[in-house]
């Protein structure tokens, strides 16, 4: 970005809008908005709390958990779908359907089955990622170059060899991109999850800020979280270059 | 032999089954045998009609036709990589009931793995069927100097030309020791002067290795210029036209042999071969 022939940084426009947002917490238009420094010092403080501490474990639990859980589901059932047509036949609508339903909806059924308790995020995180890991699996094995598969089995490759050797790698930026877009879902649904229940972890500590009115608190929350969205979208996001840089280059 | 339309005898320089062909049936060694191939898509389309062809061993032979006449499907067939609709291919004697050691295949896109080296690329076949990979290295070493690639091992494929690229491919073929190469259309996606080069390696390769190639291409110049024995297939249903014996002597350069009255004649020869039905 260039403003009258300077070149700005990415990052500025962010200042910008930290600037305005300080502006307007000073003014104290509303309670809802704190000044942006208040905020950050909340930010700093909640990071040497150890409610929060305890509530960022348990919350990293459950994440990580729902999310190995769709990854070790979602990327076979991809493959299967890819290269089983009976199989897609089969499925393709359900996961098309889920992929875009509103399954927040299904959180307190979830509560019914699973318990008020860590179980249920973990499947709410499940729900939330698993389904968009399928569809970019599946695309990304029926784009494998028909050649590639000819080659392997021309050369003798068992069904094993061929899906670990070719399909897999074959498919793997398009497997990324669905682990991506998947882990930034799980975020969303491990959040979303606690709040539903409540009692443990971010939703405990979201439940206990808004209902108190504790804003600053509450925004440093969300930060902290955004930025740690961000951080686990783009750390996969680097890898995936990595990968393209040899996977993409597809004659 | 219903499947052999046989022209008589031309007056042009090309031996046209004047004497009794190696690629005939009823010649003596022949490493593939086709016989009765049909392939039928969806039923309906029918590629291939009654194909019966013996491949004769340590030579070079082309299947040469126009787009759409099932030369690559039969090539495919041979492979082990289709199923014909009806008919048997024997290699050696045995039945092919899907790809086998005894065979290699050359693609017309490369196939090559991007994301692994030239050197992996190249030992594929070996690591298929699990060979140390230290041996494995050093066979596919071989073959890639052997190909003009030395110094590109540890190269990836996206940083190669095309014609490179078919190097590896042809390095890969040949370093799992197949008696029969199968090569589909090897130079298409290729240029011009790269094609050259290639065809000429190709040559020195052909006497040098002793393997028995089968080679795809629609290209008249390619076909005369490389092979001992030319198919010719017509258009849909395949069937197999006529076939030439070239016969061109290659002892001399490159350019001497496309200078060679003899050869520009079998050139013209098939080439008016093949208006007949191109209209």
């Amino acid at each position: 970005m260039t403003l009258c022939g300077v070149r700005v940084p990415m990052m500025a426009s962010l200042i910008v809008w930290c600037i305005l947002w300080e502006i307007v917490g000073r003014m104290e238009l509303i309670f809802l908005v704190p000044p942006f420094t208040g905020v950050l010092s909340a930010a700093w403080e909640l990071l040497h709390n150890p409610k929060y501490l305890d509530a960022t474990a348990v919350t990293l639990r459950s994440f990580a958990l729902g999310m190995t859980l769709a990854i070790a589901v979602g990327v076979p059932l991809g493959i299967l779908m890819g290269r089983v047509r009976a199989a897609d036949r089969l499925l393709g609508m359900w996961v098309n359907m889920f992929v875009s339903a509103p399954l927040s909806a299904l959180v307190p059924i979830l509560m019914i089955l699973f318990g008020m308790g860590t179980a249920t995020v973990v499947v709410t995180v499940f729900l939330f990622s698993v389904w968009i890991i399928v569809l970019d699996t599946r695309a990304g094995v029926q784009h494998v170059p028909g050649s590639l598969v000819e080659m392997a089995r021309s050369y003798g490759a068992s069904r094993w060899q061929l899906m670990t050797r070719i399909v897999l790698l074959a498919a793997l930026p398009e497997i990324l991109a669905g682990i991506r877009l998947g882990l930034i879902r799980g975020v969303k649904g491990v959040v979303i999850g606690q709040l539903l229940v409540s009692i443990i972890g971010y939703g405990e500590l979201f439940e206990l800020y808004s209902r108190n009115f504790l804003m600053e608190e509450f925004w440093a929350l969300t930060i902290l979280l955004f930025l740690f969205a961000m951080l686990i979208a783009e750390a996969v996001g680097v890898l995936e270059k990595k990968i393209e840089y040899y996977a993409g280059v597809r004659q | 032999m219903g499947a052999l339309h046989r022209i008589d005898p031309a007056p042009a320089a090309a031996t046209i089954l004047q004497r009794p062909s190696a690629l005939d049936p009823s010649a003596g060694d022949p490493v593939v045998q086709v016989r009765g191939i049909t392939k039928r898509y969806g039923g309906s389309v029918e590629a291939l009609k009654d194909i019966d062809l013996d491949i004769p061993r340590g030579k070079l032979t082309t299947l040469l036709g126009p787009s759409g006449c099932g030369k690559t499907t039969l090539l495919k067939i041979i492979a082990g990589l289709l199923e014909p609709s009806s008919g048997e291919v024997r290699v050696n004697g045995r039945e092919v009931t899907g790809p086998g050691p005894e065979r290699a295949f050359v693609f017309q896109d490369f196939a090559l793995m991007p994301w692994a080296t030239v050197l992996r690329n190249a030992a594929f076949g070996l690591e298929l069927r699990g060979v140390p990979r230290r041996e494995r290295e050093d066979i596919g070493r071989h073959y890639i100097r052997e190909v003009g690639l030395a110094g590109f091992e540890e190269r990836y494929p996206h940083e190669l030309s095309g014609g490179m690229r078919q190097r590896v491919g042809l390095a890969r073929a040949l370093a799992v020791k197949a008696e029969v190469l199968l090569l589909d259309e090897p130079f298409s996606a290729v240029d011009e002067q790269t094609r050259r080069k290639f065809q000429e390696d190709l040559l020195r390769l052909v006497a040098q290795e002793k393997k028995t190639f089968l080679f795809v291409t629609h290209s008249i110049e390619e076909a005369v210029y490389l092979s001992d024995g030319i198919v010719m297939l017509s258009r849909r249903p395949g069937r197999i036209n006529r076939i030439i014996e070239p016969a061109i002597d290659r002892s001399g350069s490159p350019d001497e042999i496309r200078r060679d009255k003899h050869y520009l004649d079998t050139v013209e020869e098939i080439w008016h071969g093949l208006r007949d039905y191109v209209d």
